[in-house]
């Protein structure tokens, strides 16, 4: 009888959205069956070496038993992630982790994404829908090349602002400006979900802070397990430690220490810069 | 201090031996033969490598530390070993020279001998009882029976390779162990051997527990480990590995989607604590989990290969006197911290760490500073730590435990001046599983209470270990493991009767 039981987590699709950013489907039965927006999975691409990175599950389909994962090759994991083809594997796959977004009938929603924030956003907007929930979607991108998912969004939301930094497509802003605009009119939103880079989500809270919304964020703090038990991707939530991997990724914004936060995802940045140096040259040696 | 190197050692073992050799001892000759040093690596040498520290008795080593046993009528080392070992019978196998059988006497009630002879905390068990210890009136004295159990177990190791237990024709019941620790292991294997389809779900994509993420290279070398995992896999059970239970599957769903017969628990002691005190989410503080995994299941100690990063430790501070803060200390000294400090509450007398490797931390430059506690960890604009501001306490009143309770010393506040610092203040729980099956009843630390059988409040439902202990030890895990397994047979046995 062979005994070590290996899901194959194979790669059934493969797509390029903008530069650095793939979309892949990926065989996961028992995840696509379990999973609920909002969670996220943890994967390894090599066994006795590799990282164990975190990354939001953006779609599943439990039918055919495969997930979507939306990423962008940033460092040397994610990286070796965008090089793998279709029919390849990896080595694996864990989750579906952390709690389920709360999905109810909350009234009028914003919703902010911001770069790759708008895949895990995707899947909430849509379950939100589901729940009858009117919609107002904000993305926000550098330049329009790296704007992601602009149709899907659009699909599920009575409006769509699309904002880049440089003005090369959409609104020249960044995503607050829509956002407190919005905020400014007669019909206050009931909830406000942010994902993005920490700093947008920050700010996005800061922006509707004075008006006494909920406005939730979803953390992507520095993680090892994912399952509750090294306390790295703790966070200071209303005074309180907690485990992001475990008690979140989703917490109210205005409750969580982002300063704090900002310091701890920049813990290990001497050793990556480091490493994604050592790799770029190796890049240029071949 | 300098150790004697090996070879001096043995050779000195051998002249001994040979002299002894063939006659019949009294008593007084075996209390005046010298209790055997463990051979170890040099501690300057070590302090840069992972590699194990204490190197296992030679074999003249070993059958002079048997022939200190006094064979005993009533062996008391036996009622200090949680799972009941023939201690007496296994030394005198080794005396003499039949190391075979010794191994398969300590099988009988042990499956991971090589493992618990190298971390089980023997000073407080069997040799804690030892009479050759009473005799010398020092308990470190006694014999070294966890050495010895060590020497037969890798005797048999590099002889012949564990061979696999026989398993009983297929009963047709398949059973769910959770988690992949000493208390599972023993159980697949107890449970296998019986003939019933047995699953390991482990939430790693690596099997053993503690013993892999936590427990270092240095002190269990994870070879050991990995074989034991072997053993279990060509008796035919299958590890499903990245398995969580609560989230890849809910409990109940093993049974309602999955079938299976019977589920245990051991999910371990998983949850790191913290102090609750200021500073502590500061740039630079890790849980000892932390550190340790991302050393050892993460490889990160191997810069050169490993993609995990570790953080770079120059001044460390490690709070906590038990195995965990020992291994983080001596962890952070391979990761070429300049200046390793323990920070203790108590003594060095009340530390819960096996006494080997505090002498060992000791050996390879750790500091020690008893009887002081963090009050808080400053740092800097950058929120990066920067120094720890500890109380100097005194030993009060005795308490429920019997140590004597750490009382602080108003205004005696110092502070050391660190970058990084490790929270080995112990583990709780595993919370997952108890918060996603509301119907398993825990106690007020979320321990998960079983009945004497190990039989949870959940119908076909065991669990044992740490998730029933709180944090313990390997061997305590295996003998409740030992436990549950013989229940869920019986359970399985009068199943099969019933739809006989
Ligand atoms: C750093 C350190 C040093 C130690 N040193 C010693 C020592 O020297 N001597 C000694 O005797 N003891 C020592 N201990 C304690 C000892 O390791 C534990 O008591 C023992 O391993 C407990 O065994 P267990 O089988 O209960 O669980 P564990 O070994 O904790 O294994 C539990 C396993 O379950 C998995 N798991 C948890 N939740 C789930 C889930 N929901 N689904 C699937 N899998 C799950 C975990 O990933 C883990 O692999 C040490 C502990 C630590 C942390
Ligand atoms: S108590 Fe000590 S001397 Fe007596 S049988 Fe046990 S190991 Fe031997
Ligand atoms: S990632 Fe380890 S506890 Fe959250």
């Amino acid at each position: 009888m062979p005994a070590r039981m290996v899901a194959v987590n194979r790669i059934l699709e493969r797509e390029q959205l903008a530069p650095h950013v793939f979309r892949i489907r990926v065989e996961a039965p028992l995840i696509a069956e379990e999973r609920r927006p909002g969670q996220f999975v943890i994967l390894q691409i090599d066994s006795e070496f590799g990282e164990r990175i975190p990354l939001t599950i953006a779609d599943a389909d439990p039918e055919e038993g495969s997930i979507t994962l939306i990423f962008q090759a940033v460092g040397k994991s994610t990286q070796q992630l965008a090089a793998l083809n279709v029919g390849g594997k990896i080595a694996n796959l864990l989750g579906p982790l952390g709690r389920p977004t709360e999905i109810k009938s909350f009234g009028r929603v914003i919703a902010v994404g911001g770069g790759i924030g708008v895949a895990p956003m995707f899947p909430i907007v849509q379950a939100l829908k589901r729940e009858g929930n009117r919609i107002t979607t904000i993305i926000g991108a550098r330049t329009r090349e790296l704007v992601i998912l602009e149709s899907e969004m659009r699909s599920v939301s009575e409006e769509l602002i699309v904002c880049t930094d440089d003005g090369s497509y959409g609104r020249k802003a960044v995503v607050t400006e829509p956002l407190a605009e919005l905020c400014r009119s007669e019909r206050l939103p009931d909830l406000v979900v942010a994902i993005g880079p920490a700093i947008m989500m920050k700010f996005c809270v800061e922006t509707v802070r004075h008006h006494d919304i909920p406005v939730m964020v979803s953390l992507n703090t520095i993680m090892v397990d994912g399952t509750g038990m090294c306390g790295g991707c703790r966070v200071t939530v209303d005074g309180e430690t907690k485990f992001v991997c475990v008690d979140g990724p989703e917490f109210d914004g205005r409750l969580v220490d982002f300063n704090n936060m900002l310091k701890r995802l920049e813990a290990y940045r001497d050793q990556e810069e480091r490493r994604l140096h050592e790799c770029r040259i190796e890049e240029v040696r071949e | 201090m300098s150790r004697a190197t090996p070879e001096l050692l043995e050779r000195e073992a051998t002249r001994l031996l040979n002299s002894i050799e063939g006659a019949e001892l009294t008593r007084k000759q075996r209390l005046e033969i010298p209790q055997q040093t463990i051979p170890a690596q040099d501690p300057v040498e070590r302090r840069s490598n992972m590699s194990e520290v204490t190197l296992g008795y030679t074999e003249a080593q070993a059958r002079l530390e048997a022939a200190r046993c006094l064979q005993c009528k009533n062996a008391v080392c036996v009622e200090g070993c949680p799972v009941g070992v023939d201690i007496p019978s296994f030394i005198q196998a080794i005396e003499d020279g039949r190391y075979a059988e010794a191994i398969a006497i300590i099988h009988r009630t042990n499956i991971l001998p090589a493992i618990c002879g190298r971390v089980c905390p023997q000073e407080n068990q069997c040799q804690a009882t030892c009479t050759v210890g009473k005799v010398h009136k020092d308990p470190l004295k006694a014999v070294s029976i966890g050495r010895l159990e060590r020497f037969v177990a890798d005797y048999e190791r590099s002889t012949q390779g564990s061979g696999v237990p026989e398993v009983k024709p297929e009963t047709g019941k398949r059973v769910a162990v959770i988690g992949s620790g000493p208390a599972s292991i023993t159980v697949a294997a107890d449970l296998r051997r019986e003939g019933h389809a047995v699953t390991i779900l482990e939430a790693f994509h690596r099997p053993g527990g503690v013993m892999v993420y936590g427990i270092p290279e240095f002190r269990l070398p994870k070879a050991i480990v990995e074989d034991e995992i072997h053993t279990l896999e060509r008796m035919g059970v299958e590890i499903r590995t990245n398995f969580l239970v609560g989230r890849t599957r809910r409990l109940h769903d093993l049974f309602d989607k999955d079938g299976y017969d019977a589920v245990f628990i051991g999910s371990g002691a998983g949850l790191p604590k913290f102090l609750g005190i200021e500073g502590e989410n500061l740039v630079g503080v890790f849980s000892a989990n932390e550190f340790l995994t991302r050393s050892n299941l993460m490889k990160a100690y191997d810069r050169e290969h490993a993609e995990t990063p570790i953080f770079q430790p120059r001044k460390v501070a490690v709070f906590g006197g038990g195995n965990v803060a020992m291994d983080a200390a001596r962890t952070a000294v391979r990761l070429e911290a300049e200046e390793v400090n323990v920070i203790y509450r108590r003594t060095r007398t009340e530390m819960p760490a096996r006494a080997e490797e505090v002498d060992n931390a000791e050996e390879e430059g750790v500091r020690f500073h008893f009887l002081r506690s963090p009050k808080r960890i400053l740092g800097n604009e950058d929120e990066r730590v920067v120094g720890v501001e500890c109380l100097a306490y005194e030993l009060g009143e005795p308490d429920d435990s019997g140590r004597r309770r750490p009382v602080p010393i108003p205004g005696s506040e110092t502070v050391i001046e660190v970058d990084t610092a490790l929270v080995s203040i112990g583990n709780d729980s595993h919370p997952l599983i108890t918060q996603t099956t509301p119907e398993l009843e825990t106690n007020k630390w979320g321990n998960i209470l079983t009945d004497e059988n190990g039989k949870t409040s959940m119908d076909r439902v065991y669990a044992g270990g740490d998730i029933v202990l709180g944090a313990a030890t390997v061997i305590l895990a295996m003998g409740e493991g030992r436990k549950a397994a013989a229940s869920i047979h019986e359970l399985l046995t009068s199943d099969s009767d019933d739809s006989a």
